[in-house]
């Protein structure tokens, strides 16, 4: 098989992931799921280019986007969790007030 | 070598599928459940390609923790997800422009470059060694400082998570530590003479 179908793939997965942070400009959870995809196209990229150069690296750095991905959904969903605490709304437009 | 093909489509048009609806699902609850079907499928194109460690990790981390931990918080939080799509095609001319051009361009850059993919094997990677322990190989001795760096990353998340999320109540009794460790039996026992018949 040849190694730009699985760039093709992850090139329209990386468009939707972006494509997904404009539409739900407003809702934060999407826009993290959004991120997690664009991660995701990443990491089959990594590994797509790994196997066919033959070189391990792509996967390792695809390991470490994967550590990456999962402490930044963390915080992500943790400070989430207390704006949501502080302001009964996830809306992240009036998020600019938690500044000072 | 056709049926390799077919399970690749097969996976890759479920996974663009699942994006897809990801990102446009009214209920959020619906879209952490396509994005786990989207990780499956993704792990399912890993071991087509042969990077079968990977897609474990990528079902065990991703689908196990990370879609798990979305799925709790949106659960979790009590929001009116319908306030929050308001304006939803708003911005779907200027996000559909940039995302197309962005989308062109990452295909004519396929179109453009020459790869010479027929590189000898490197890194540990022999053709006779699993692909887990070619990963383990590599991992453990050349790249240790990636590896302590991931581990330090995570143990930074999680303590951030944990200090950002913990809710101390004033009311709540707890334990002090300190004067616990420092009693020493000297004060805290005495010996009381209890005469018969009265008690103390």
């Amino acid at each position: 098989m040849d190694i730009s179908q699985y760039l093709i793939l992850s090139a329209i997965l990386f468009t939707v992931g972006i494509f997904g942070v404009f539409l739900n400009k407003k809702n934060i959870i999407i826009i993290l799921m959004s991120i997690e995809l664009m991660l995701l196209a990443v990491n089959i990229n990594f590994v797509a280019f790994s196997i066919y150069t033959n070189d391990m690296v792509g996967q390792l750095f695809s390991l470490l986007i994967l550590t990456v991905a999962a402490a930044e959904a963390a915080i992500g969903l943790a400070i989430l969790v207390i704006y949501n605490r502080n302001h009964k709304s996830i809306a992240v437009e009036d998020v600019s007030t938690m500044n000072g | 070598m056709l049926i390799t093909n077919l399970f690749f489509y097969i996976f890759s048009i479920i996974t663009i599928a699942s994006a897809c609806m990801v990102i446009a699902g009214k209920n959020p609850v619906h879209s952490v459940l396509f994005l786990i079907l989207c990780f499956f499928n993704a792990a399912g194109i890993f071991l087509i390609l042969g990077a079968e460690f990977l897609a474990l990790i990528l079902i065990i981390v991703y689908v196990g923790a990370v879609a798990v931990l979305f799925l709790f918080v949106v659960m979790m939080l009590d929001v009116d997800f319908t306030r929050l799509r308001a304006g939803f095609l708003a911005y779907l001319p200027i996000g559909g422009l940039i995302g197309f051009i962005m989308f062109i361009e990452l295909v004519l850059v396929l179109g453009t470059w020459n790869l010479d993919l027929n590189l000898p094997l490197s890194n540990g990677l022999t053709s006779d060694i699993s692909n887990t322990r070619a990963l383990g190989n590599i991992i453990y001795t050349e790249y240790i400082y990636f590896f302590q760096l991931s581990g330090l990353i995570l143990l930074v998340a999680m303590i951030g998570a944990i200090v950002l999320t913990i809710n101390h109540k004033q009311t709540a009794k707890r334990q002090n530590i300190f004067n616990q460790v420092t009693r020493d039996p000297k004060e805290s026992v005495k010996n009381v003479n209890v005469k018969p018949g009265q008690g103390i």
